[in-house]
């Protein structure tokens, strides 16, 4: 789950991490009053999880309340790169002496955590890590151990940071670092860190990823739920517990296992079609998954037949029959339905559903079988190929 | 010959007495696999259709010999379990909770490399390991798998393992072993590790590996294949369509310095002369061709 920048400050608050004060708002008259308290000047800020939004004018520099009223009215409802603003984070403006990089991730071909620190931070990082990587001091972090101040203090030094910045730089990369591994983040990024012409060091962004699976302990990421759905689809399936993103075409996918949905997307494709979703239905499917999979489904208009690409492992085909026949009963579908059911207990649900097959139900053997069924079916139908 | 199991590994499954580990360790016991016992603290003293149910990890290891262990408990409480199996000695531990915290993982992998080096994990969030015949140890449906070799195969998705048996089966191809790595960000082992162990085992004679999107593990396999394999090797990597990732932040890109598309790992595989397929059924259609050029 990735954090807007707002949510991100805010848990960094949490592990102690220096941000500027600042409030959130989502109209013009809530910004006003954000900037009001905390004084002028102000940068009124987009939050959308993209990168680019200075450029795209999403990020303003406000003197007083006017300013900030103009700002806040043209950045409210503005698409940036497909992602709409809805709200904004409003806060106290900093001046900037030096800007800093520094994250938090796990380096997964050795298995460490990485930490990575630049004196040359700011928007182009990603340039100054192909043109001079040695300007990007990197830290690998056995999990067992840990980061301590000590060697915070020796990293800081190795990448060069100012002489006034180094020991708050380095007790905020131990927090930031607390943050990552106790409060689950796949990433904690702060591009820039910022040294102020005053001598103080803070987080001027934050980009967090949380662990979905470490939700079951962290109640407090609870408030964030629901703030970022676009698609009205995903906001639907969400609500359901799947794991679903919509796309343009017209072939409904439900499939269980991230690699088989993915392989399911490639085949229709290859046969010349294209997917309205992607769908994965996980381990253990029942009706209650398979019932809600097909409303999310039914309920976007472009799909014009569904597929349903099940290989049993942990998921028990008959279960999956019966989720079927249920759904069934339960959600008028709209487009034709093509089966292809292998893997465990699949004899046995063959069995359940051989009475239901009919021309809305179809069963093929073999994927590509399907795929091309569902393909020619959607294309009958007046879908987009 | 199969890799990491035989006919003669005995094992234990942490959770038998829950539903899916009730239902895939009786199953694993019932395709043949030594399912020698069972844990679970509460229900010590009992058994599972037959199969003795311990009060620990240690007190089911000195009972019955086991040396693998299959964990079937929720991701709470998945990583005590893994490091009870290693602190009893067990050597081989298949993991195939789906959920565990990365931090998590992160950590017992750690702690397994430094306190149990001579102990392998498979998985977690992977369906498990079977060399057809053999053994069984996980939620794969050994009836779509064939005995008699002689391709191996490596994956890291779920259902793909099962696509990538089923393909070669139902030609009548069969597998030495079949090895489902899971697709979590710290896997116990990777693709590396069964590559190394498939170039090794003499019966197996070529190799299939399914990979997909995301992180740099297949051009790092790739690389090694390149240096390290005498053995054909065909490869299907899904998520050719796959929307792209929304990823935030620039940590990823500045590690692995691609994007981990699957076309950049397609383009890795063949640059390693590794035969490289479209979809599952393409794959199945490269290797069974690979292997009546063996005369096999």
């Amino acid at each position: 789950m990735d954090l807007f920048e707002y949510q991100g400050k805010q848990y960094f608050a949490r592990f102690g991490i220096p941000v500027s004060p600042g409030g959130e708002a989502e109209t013009v008259d809530e910004a006003v009053a954000v900037a009001d308290k905390i004084g002028y000047p102000v940068v009124v800020k987009a939050q959308v999880k993209v990168g680019g939004r200075g450029k795209a004018g999403g990020i303003k520099l406000a003197e007083n309340a006017d300013e900030v009223r103009l700002h806040a009215g043209n950045i409210l409802g503005m698409d940036i790169k497909g992602h709409v603003v809805h709200r904004l984070w409003i806060e106290l403006s900093s001046d900037i002496a030096k800007e800093y990089y520094a994250s938090f991730t796990l380096d997964r071909p050795n298995k460490v955590y990485l930490g990575m620190l630049s004196a040359e931070g700011g928007v182009e990082i990603e340039e100054v890590a192909a043109t001079n990587p040695d300007a990007i001091v990197k830290l690998s972090i056995d999990p067992t151990v840990g980061l301590d101040l000590a060697t915070a203090k020796q990293w800081v030094a190795d990448a060069k940071l100012d002489a006034e910045a180094q020991e708050q730089a380095a007790e905020l990369l131990v927090k930031l670092f607390d943050c990552y591994v106790q409060g689950d983040c796949d990433l904690a990024e702060i591009n820039p860190l910022i040294l102020t012409t005053d001598g103080v060091v803070r987080a001027l962004d934050a980009k967090v990823t949380l662990d979905a699976n470490a939700e079951y302990r962290h109640p407090e990421w609870e408030v964030w739920a629901g703030t970022d759905t676009e698609d009205p689809r995903e906001a639907m399936a969400k609500e359901k517990g799947l794991n679903y993103i919509g796309l343009e075409g017209s072939v409904g996918i439900i499939a269980n296992g991230a690699g088989l949905a993915m392989s399911t997307l490639d085949v229709v494709n290859q046969v010349g079609g294209s997917a309205a979703n992607f769908l994965d239905i996980g381990g253990g499917a029942n009706a209650d998954v398979m019932t809600a999979a097909l409303e999310v489904i039914n309920a976007d208009p472009s799909v014009k037949s569904i597929f349903v690409n099940i290989f049993g492992g942990i998921t028990r085909v008959d279960e999956v029959a019966k989720g079927v026949i249920e759904a069934l009963k339960r959600v008028n579908i709209s487009s034709p339905i093509v089966l292809r059911l292998d893997g465990t207990n699949a004899v046995e649900g063959r069995a359940l559903l051989a009475d239901h097959l009919n021309d809305r139900l179809i069963a093929e053997p073999t994927m590509l079988d399907a795929a091309r069924t569902a393909v020619a079916l959607a294309a009958n139908s007046g879908g987009a190929q | 010959m199969s890799i990491f199991v035989d006919e003669n590994t005995k094992v234990i499954v942490q959770g038998l007495t829950g539903g899916q580990g009730r239902f895939h360790g009786v199953r694993n016991r019932d395709y043949g696999t030594k399912v020698v016992g069972g844990v679970s603290p509460n229900k010590a003293g009992t058994d599972v259709e037959g199969i003795p149910v311990f009060a620990s990890v240690n007190e089911a290891v000195k009972e019955t010999g086991a040396t693998a262990s299959f964990v079937v408990v929720p991701p709470a409480g998945a990583s005590a379990a893994i490091l009870e199996a290693a602190e009893a000695g067990i050597e081989f531990i298949v993991c195939i909770t789906e959920g565990i915290p990365a931090h998590d993982e992160a950590k017992t992998f750690n702690i397994l490399k430094r306190d149990f080096p001579a102990t392998r994990l498979l998985g977690p969030n992977c369906p498990g390991i079977i060399s057809p015949g053999k053994c069984n140890i996980g939620i794969t449906s050994g009836d779509i798998a064939l005995p008699g070799g002689p391709v191996g195969i490596v994956s890291r998705s779920g259902t793909l393992t099962y696509q990538a048996l089923h393909e070669l089966s139902q030609q009548g191809i069969g597998q030495t072993t079949c090895v489902g790595i899971g697709g979590d960000p710290v896997p116990g082992t990777n693709f590396i590790d069964c590559l190394e162990a498939f170039e090794a085992d003499p019966e197996t004679k070529a190799v299939m590996m399914i990979g997909e999107i995301g992180g740099s593990e297949e051009e790092r396999a790739a690389d090694y294949i390149k240096t390290h394999m005498t053995k054909p090797v065909v490869s299907y990597v899904a998520g050719v369509t796959a929307p792209p990732g929304r990823k935030m932040g620039h940590a990823g890109a500045i590690i692995s310095g691609s994007q981990g598309t699957a076309q950049a790992k397609m383009e890795a595989l063949e640059a390693a002369g590794v035969s490289v397929a479209l979809n599952p059924t393409e794959a199945g259609d490269k290797m069974v061709a690979i292997v009546r050029s063996l005369g096999l």
